[in-house]
């Protein structure tokens, strides 16, 4: 453990930007290159690092592994849920003017909303697969 | 590019193969950057070259590291190979010239989505605004494939504990 100290400690100093880079990725979407998808395997790539450095036990107690697998379909409920309530509305499936009173801050809300559902699912489906591969060498 | 692509083929030690693969990938991100396709470069760099190579070191610990020699002779896939890589780049030659601007996909739907695309969703990014928005059904689509395979892969791996 003493050799990768050095690892450990530059790690440290960057997974707080690694995640903060994820989320600037996610709701900076509509302004620069980026989105839900890209944010998310970002982020996901962060924990991955946190599981490299740390090892498999501690990361499987700091973001518990069914936080995760329970991501995968909250991700397609959230994007689902948005495209019903402009449905419930009286328009079309996924048609964002329905979310606010003007139709520009509709197509904001609705796009931040199902950005956060790819989000959710694409970090929840490559973090349970690692952790799902890593923890196969346990035995 | 065309180095990194033969030095995959060769290599029969598969630790080099998986480094090669993500230098690929940064070459290609490099090159989809010059394209000024910003976001694709985005994913290339961080699925292509971050996570996929993890994936594939993760799989690495798992088994050999040498590839083993091939069993039968590869004549026969190498000469459909050729022949099907031959009639694709002479299809190449029946495209338009790159980056002319009167082309089929500049002249139709692009244009549309350019000039519509600030007016009537307010975004300035109008490839978040056509995925999100135009084509809110087709990234919905793509979320039920990452979702549909994520279960696929999980329920292969974790079948022991079902």
């Amino acid at each position: 453990m003493r050799l990768d100290l050095l690892l450990r400690i530059s790690s440290k100093i960057f997974l707080p930007f690694i995640i903060l880079f994820a989320f600037y990725v996610q709701f900076h979407g509509d302004f620069g290159p980026g989105g839900g998808f890209q944010a998310g395997v970002i982020f996901a790539a962060g924990i991955i690092l946190y599981t490299i450095i740390f090892g498999i036990k501690k990361a499987q107690k700091d973001f518990p592994e069914t936080i995760f697998n329970y991501m995968v379909p909250l991700g397609v409920l959230i994007f689902t849920v948005t495209g019903l309530i402009s449905l419930s509305k009286g328009f079309n499936f996924l048609d964002y003017d329905a979310l606010a009173h003007y139709p520009k801050h509709g197509q904001h809300i609705g796009i931040i909303a199902i950005e956060l559902g790819v989000f959710v699912t694409v970090i929840g489906s490559m973090v349970s697969i690692f952790y799902a591969f890593v923890a196969r060498g346990k035995k | 590019m065309a180095l990194t692509t033969l030095g995959i083929i060769r290599l029969r030690n598969l630790f080099s193969v998986v480094i090669l693969s993500t230098i690929y990938s940064f070459l290609m991100a490099t090159l989809l950057l010059i394209f000024d396709a910003v976001d694709v470069a985005l994913t290339e760099a961080a699925v292509g070259a971050g996570i996929s190579t993890v994936l594939m070191l993760t799989v690495l610990y798992y088994t050999k590291v040498n590839e083993e020699k091939p069993k039968f002779k590869s004549i026969l896939p190498l000469i459909i190979c050729l022949t099907i890589g031959g009639l694709l780049i002479y299809g190449t030659y029946g495209l338009p010239p790159f980056g002319a601007s009167d082309t089929p996909i500049h002249t139709h739907i692009s244009v549309q989505y350019l000039e519509r695309s600030i007016s009537e969703t307010g975004v300035p990014n109008v490839v978040t605004s056509v995925l999100a928005s135009y084509r809110g059904f087709d990234t919905l689509g793509e979320v039920i494939v990452v979702f549909t395979a994520a279960i696929g892969v999980l329920s292969i791996l974790k079948r022991d504990k079902i």
